[in-house]
């Protein structure tokens, strides 16, 4: 999917047209802060969020430690309910085991729900390639579908836009007359979306929860339009990482809620569906995608990061997210858990740099509802490129003699006034910060003795 | 108590104002501090760029020169989380460090250092000392103590200002959004003055400053409680 130029020059590319656009910015920035106030709320509804959180991080956690045993428990009850399910370790095994159940449906017309999988996968052009027509039916999504735009945020696919431009993609993409009240536009898609669910002869839906001891797939909507996927075209194809798995269908009390309060706020979702099975005389299949996450999981302390239940909490908090928006990190994941995981999902690219685009603030840290240590998480891949070298050469070679002047006071002195003899002569720090003073303060120091 | 003195590199050479007026704090407080000369830097821009052997051989070095100490203070939230934060990823026991103003109210329970600045101020939250110390109410019950100083709480103070070390000089154009919505918050609460406990972030903050708000200055935490 890469294009002849390297992923870090098309995101500083990307970043630099991205800070440029002040009015973006600015819808961005509205669109997030009525999130936090939403997301303020919901915390408060908790009696103990931070006891809340401790508890969904050692569930995830411990599924993590016995996680070949939950993926074979999962795979058995599904079976035993009725289902099938395929296992893909790249997404393109995933599109081939997807395009192989359309055929043998003779499948001509799909409708999805929201899924960031098969965005990870690229299901959608791979189906199109194969001469099926792909709708998708989350708003949000289904917006994207018409622009031509990858999703901007995991969660809320277009943040970025305002009600007028999406009235305006409506216009030109629909041949419409549309104004911009929110009511008109969604009545616009949902008419759209109903002939496009009649047609449908296969549903695809992604999950935000596997239950290994019932074989059940939760999803979580808003819309309601997962449920028109699942339960109206005979075929249901579920797709999932192998990450989503909960021990319990209990479980779910502690995560639906903490999932729906860092996500939107919400106390619970609209629609919280659980599938156990096909439907009377349908197909239920569930395609178990690994694409990567194996090797997140080899990689050490990062494999934390498959805690991650994609509320999108810690893109919401992020200053960079926030000034570059989503579609500048060129990735199906963006904001703080992306640039954690991609890495290791990819191998198309270097995507290091991404680990270095970030001021480590550690906000996402703290936000993170399944306490993934996310900043602690950019800095071991910090280190884990080095080690690979990744690094530029004369990065490396500036380290070393910084070092080599480090480990001596004498060294480090005559660093300082060769500095400040440099900047006495004009030069100038990186952005204009200045350069050493005169008389530091080690000098104070020895003069006041 | 043996008090050592952590002056951190950058404060050292750019910014030897701050370390003077740390000195002068901990000193009306009756206490005796010692600056170990052979002290240099933590090891933080190597660690947070990935170098983590080149890190590791100046957090050695950083623990020897403060071996024996009772407490180190340092004018740094930044440099103080490294070393008590990251060194133990680095295998080595950080020595006992303290930010200053962690230093005063936790260790030493002082909130009134006896000082005097006549000005209308914001504080903006470095944030390691935030994040990684936990240092919130510390600074600002020291502030509140302060004479004929009015604290004003911006909006998004805790939000970073886009330093970053490395980061403000490998994505420059980041770097200053993040510190142009930082400004701009700290410019709509009409304070004369941004303090904060770190002078990078202080730095950072006062480029953008210069350019879109020159009435709007920068001073550091401990240079406010040196002040009488």
């Amino acid at each position: 999917m890469m294009n002849t130029q390297h992923a870090a020059q098309q995101f500083t590319q990307a970043t630099r047209r991205a800070v440029a656009q002040t009015e973006r910015r600015a819808v961005i920035r509205r669109n997030i802060g009525s999130y936090h106030q939403k997301v303020a709320e919901g915390k408060r509804r908790y009696a103990n969020w931070a006891a809340a959180r401790d508890r969904a991080a050692a569930r995830k956690q411990q599924v993590l430690a016995q996680w070949d045993r939950y993926l074979e428990a999962f795979e058995a009850n599904v079976i035993a309910n009725g289902g099938r399910v395929h296992w893909a370790e790249t997404a393109e095994e995933a599109r081939r085991i997807v395009l192989a159940i359309a055929r043998q449906h003779g499948v001509r017309s799909v409708v999805k729900s929201k899924s960031m999988v098969t965005e990870e996968i690229h299901l959608n052009a791979a189906l199109e390639q194969a001469g099926i027509e792909v709708v998708e039916t989350d708003l949000g999504e289904y917006v994207c579908q018409l622009r031509g735009e990858p999703p901007f945020h995991i969660v809320t696919p277009i943040m970025h836009l305002s009600r007028q431009e999406v009235a305006v993609t409506f216009r030109k993409k629909l041949q419409v007359a549309a104004s911009d009240r929110a009511e008109e536009l969604t009545q616009i898609a949902r008419q759209r979306l109903r002939a496009a669910f009649l047609r449908a002869d296969m549903g695809i839906t992604g999950a935000n929860f596997l239950i290994a001891e019932t074989g059940q797939i939760a999803i979580t909507e808003n819309e309601g339009n997962a449920r028109l996927c699942f339960s109206g075209p005979p075929v249901h194809v579920v797709l999932a990482g192998i990450e989503k798995l909960l021990p319990t269908v209990s479980d779910l009390a502690l995560f639906w809620p903490l999932l729906a309060t860092s996500g939107t706020g919400q106390s619970l979702t609209v629609y919280n569906s659980l599938i156990a099975g096909p439907r009377a005389g349908g197909e239920l299949h569930v395609v178990l995608v690994d694409n990567g996450r194996t090797r997140l999981f080899a990689a050490g302390e990062q494999r934390e990061a498959l805690r991650c239940i994609r509320c999108g909490a810690c893109l919401n908090i992020c200053p960079i997210y926030q000034n570059v928006g989503g579609h500048s990190y060129g990735t199906t994941y963006q904001g703080p858990v992306g640039s954690v995981i991609t890495p290791w999902l990819r191998d198309d690219d270097d995507w290091s740099h991404l680990s270095y685009a970030s001021s480590l603030c550690g906000a996402c840290t703290d936000v993170c509802p399944v306490g993934i240590h996310l900043h602690h998480h950019l800095l071991a891949n910090r280190r884990d490129a080095v080690a690979r070298g990744r690094d530029a050469w004369w990065q490396r070679v500036l380290f070393r003699g910084w070092l080599w002047v480090m480990q001596s006071p004498e060294r480090y002195r005559w660093a300082g006034r060769l500095a400040t003899w440099a900047g006495a002569v004009g030069l100038r720090g990186p952005r204009g910060f200045p350069m050493p003073v005169r008389r530091t303060f080690r000098d104070w120091w020895s003069g006041q003795r | 108590m043996r008090v050592g003195l952590f002056i951190p590199c950058f404060v050292d050479q750019l910014f030897p104002q701050v370390g003077i007026a740390t000195v002068t704090v901990l000193r009306r407080l009756g206490l005796h501090v010692e600056f170990p000369e052979s002290q240099t830097c933590c090891g933080q821009p190597a660690f947070n760029t990935g170098y983590w052997s080149e890190a590791r051989e100046l957090a050695r070095r950083c623990a020897r020169v403060f071996d024996g100490y009772d407490v180190v203070v340092a004018p740094s939230g930044s440099c103080v989380a490294m070393v008590r934060n990251f060194y133990p990823a680095l295998g080595v026991a950080p020595p006992p460090v303290f930010e200053l103003a962690e230093f005063l109210v936790r260790r030493l329970g002082v909130t009134d250092v006896g000082a005097r600045f006549p000005a209308r101020v914001t504080y903006h939250d470095g944030c390691h000392a935030l994040r990684e110390l936990r240092l919130k109410e510390e600074p600002r019950t020291l502030l509140r103590h302060v004479r004929e100083l009015e604290l004003v709480e911006m909006d998004a103070a805790e939000t970073c200002c886009g330093f970053g070390g490395t980061f403000a000089v490998k994505f420059p154009h980041i770097s200053g959004a993040m510190d142009e919505v930082k400004c701009t918050a700290a410019a709509r609460t009409g304070a004369e003055y941004v303090v904060s406990s770190d002078s990078s972030c202080l730095m950072q903050i006062a480029t953008q400053l210069r350019q879109h708000h020159p009435t709007l200055r920068t001073i550091s935490l401990a240079e406010v409680l040196a002040s009488t």
